[in-house]
């Protein structure tokens, strides 16, 4: 094994390119960072792994701010991926300002996105790729996470296709999935049949026969050693997300599968077993912790990016970020059929310093230009950072339910926690594109229903226990639901039911009366045959008839019990 | 085997033990009181010991009125030494009783399935009994939620 120092040296590698200042110019920083720099790499052993996670239908570079808030609870308190900021920064021994701050954190974000520009973009990560594989020939595994096929307005028209037809041209050996289902079991059966991959899924089996449906595991060999890699999907997508869009799959953790299946690949000679996981990083956490025999997790759904490899025991866990920001580079030395050396690097994909490759940028243009003209179109203007990421506040969020509570006339708005979503500078123009990025799902609808008091407690501390719950075997969904209309205090180390109080009525500045009846916006609701416009739509009319958008922060929820 | 209608073999997931479902004509005392003295009645006041159970539930239910249980009970199975009775009571149902399985050493393995119906969160405690009059037991805690925001 290397020692904890040496991976320092090789992960903080873009943090050495610290410019000592926000304030150089693009071209100036563009000097500084090379190509080379980014992916320069100390190759190591006879395996290389290389992961995407969480790409959420972008083909293009992003602005995307990380959290500035992501509180860990139980086990997890206070570890990574729960540290944040300049906390990150002093755990990990980046310098403030520098490259990795930028694509690792929300510090100096707006100042620094002007110094740096957008990260990602497929094109960029096919370079990167195609280079890896040359210079390791035979020995690399490309494995995509899922949340691949959907969050942005081409994913969401071609139902996949965009990012499908791009996707196969890197040509990966393996993916998993989560809103992937949400375009339904017909099109998801449809998308996988032409994939000259396999869409691995140890964890779903038919409600009728209890039988699996996909396969559970690929078996390939790479730089002579014999690997399984075993995909689980998003246990709770029918929970999380409408179940009657996959109504004869089952889900679940399914943590005796996944033993009987690392039990199954070493039996049949897997000399390192890998888990391509959309589970979450703490669920991950705690399975490596009860399931032996797991050499690599390959997490993902909590769009976590960690510059170092994570341990349980003798697991590796690997946190490869969102939005295409990102590629992991983990070479593995395996002997006997055991990891004796491992070396990691978390690759930023920054748009201005890689070069495009010139075959996914065609794909990519070729993909987009039936929407070129729409997504450009110009809505309004961002007078202040937009960004959705973070356990309570995103001001894109206070955006969407400023334009519910105006468009729909409601007392309160919900809208959902997604963890997807890119970010949107000061003084830069709002396209349609960017309200897709926050709003691409299959299930659109913005209803409008009268809740009681009551009920929207029930709302607020079942959705906090889905985050906040000790045990992350019980963590079923994304961020905590962004509310308009209506302020909160949570205590997070509480249990269920006495997690949120002092709900408040912001427009009166009355408490809530648990008896009394709101008029409620909002959107994504897993029932069927719910009726309303697009939310979307709704949000375009609000940004266009505001024309220049400006939210103040947000601070009308009270987080205690850190 | 004993107490097998036809109501209970249709309600079998495995085909090598019989159930009896509790009916729905008891009072609605949605209590963990109530589901303790059901045990108790089962184990004649004795208390079971942690283990030997392994239960496979979801920890949260995919849709609360048909929720996938499986058990299985690490027994020998032999003519001296057999489970004989499980217990399945759900903590916050409205009826805690779920049902009790029962088995002969001719099952060969005191493994069943079936799928029940859960109105909230709750423990599900699952208890067995040997013939040798020995009780285990284990439970789990499946979570029904409202749904949604995820991800």
């Amino acid at each position: 094994m290397i020692t904890r120092r040496e991976m320092l040296q090789v992960s903080a590698a873009t943090a050495a390119l610290a410019t000592g200042a926000g304030g150089l110019s693009r071209a100036f920083a563009q000097q500084r960072l090379t190509q080379d720099d980014l992916t320069r790499f100390d190759a190591l052993g006879n395996v290389t792994l290389l992961h995407v996670t969480d790409i959420h239908g972008q083909l293009m570079p992003v602005h995307f701010r990380e959290p500035s808030v992501n509180l860990g609870v139980g086990e997890a308190r206070g570890l990574p991926p729960h540290v944040t900021g300049a906390d990150f920064l002093q755990r990990f021994g980046i310098p403030a300002k520098s490259a990795a701050a930028y694509a690792m954190t929300d510090q100096d974000f707006t100042a620094l996105a002007a110094t740096y520009g957008k990260i990602g973009g497929l094109d960029r990560l096919a370079t990167v790729v195609r280079q890896v594989r040359a210079e390791r020939d035979g020995k690399v595994l490309l494995l995509d996470g899922g949340d691949t096929w959907q969050g942005s307005l081409g994913a969401n028209s071609s139902r996949g296709q965009d990012m499908v037809d791009c996707m196969a041209l890197l040509k990966p050996d393996a993916m998993t999935g989560h809103w992937e289902f949400t375009y339904g079991e017909a099109r998801m059966q449809e998308l996988i049949k032409s994939l000259d991959y396999p869409f691995l899924a140890l964890n779903i089996r038919d409600t009728e026969w209890n039988e699996p449906v996909f396969d559970a595991v690929k078996m390939v060999e790479k730089g002579g050693v014999k690997i399984a890699v075993l995909g689980q999907a998003f246990p709770y997508t029918p929970v999380a997300n409408p179940r009657w869009m996959m109504p004869k799959w089952s889900f679940g953790i399914r943590e005796e599968e996944v033993r009987a299946q690392v039990d199954k690949a070493r039996k049949s000679g897997a000399q390192l077993v890998v888990l391509l996981s959309h589970n979450g990083f703490d669920v991950d956490r705690k399975l490596a912790s009860r399931v032996d025999g797991i050499d690599v997790i390959l997490t993902g759904h909590t769009h976590d990016a960690l510059p170092e490899v994570v341990t349980v025991g003798k697991t590796l866990l690997i946190a490869s970020g969102s939005h295409g920001k990102f590629v992991s580079r983990l070479d593995l030395d395996v002997q006997d059929g055991a990891v004796k050396g491992y070396r990691y690097k978390l690759i930023p994909l920054f748009a201005d310093v890689i070069k495009p490759d010139a075959a996914m940028a065609a794909a990519i243009a070729k993909a987009r230009a039936p929407y070129a003209k729409e997504l450009s179109r110009v809505v309004g203007h961002a007078d202040s950072l937009l960004y959705r990421r973070g356990n309570f506040n995103g001001t894109f969020d206070d955006l969407i339910c400023a334009a519910l509570l105006k468009e729909r006339d409601a007392e309160i708005a919900l809208s959902p926690g997604f963890r997807w979503g890119t970010s949107v500078l000061p003084g830069a123009p709002i396209t349609v594109e960017d309200i897709h990025n926050a709003t691409a799902i299959t299930y659109p609808q913005v209803y409008r229903l009268p809740m009681t008091g009551e009920r929207l407690k029930e709302v607020l501390e079942d959705v906090a226990d889905n985050l906040f719950n000790p045990d992350p075997y019980y963590q079923q969904g994304g961020d905590m639901v962004r509310c308009g209309g209506l302020g909160y205090s949570i205590d997070v180390s509480k249990p269920i039911g006495q997690r949120i109080s002092g709900m408040t009525h912001l427009k009166t500045g009355k408490a809530i009366d648990g008896a009394r009846e709101y008029a409620v916006a909002g959107w994504a609701s897993v029932n069927e045959g719910t009726q309303g416009p697009n939310i979307w739509d709704v949000v375009e009319r609000h940004v266009a008839a505001e024309k220049t958008v400006r939210l103040t922060p947000n601070a009308s929820v009270k987080i205690s019990g850190i | 085997m004993r107490h097998l209608s036809r109501r209970a073999a249709l309600a079998l997931g495995a085909g090598s033990a019989a159930i009896t479902l509790v009916g729905w004509s008891k009072s609605a005392s949605a209590t963990p009181q109530a589901a303790a003295a059901d045990i108790a009645k089962f184990t004649a006041g004795a208390t079971p010991e942690q283990g030997k159970i392994s239960i496979e539930l979801p920890e949260i239910a995919e849709n609360g009125n048909t929720v996938p249980l499986s058990i299985s009970v690490d027994a020998p199975m032999t003519s001296n030494d057999y489970v004989s009775d499980v217990l399945v009571v759900a903590e916050g149902n409205p009826n805690p009783g779920v049902g009790t399985f029962h088995f002969t050493p001719l099952s060969g393995k005191a493994e069943a399935s079936t799928r029940i119906r859960l109105a909230s969160t709750q423990n599900i405690v699952v208890v067995a009994k040997t013939s040798s009059g020995k009780f285990y037991t284990a439970q789990k805690l499946v979570k029904v939620t409202i749904g949604g925001c995820g991800g």
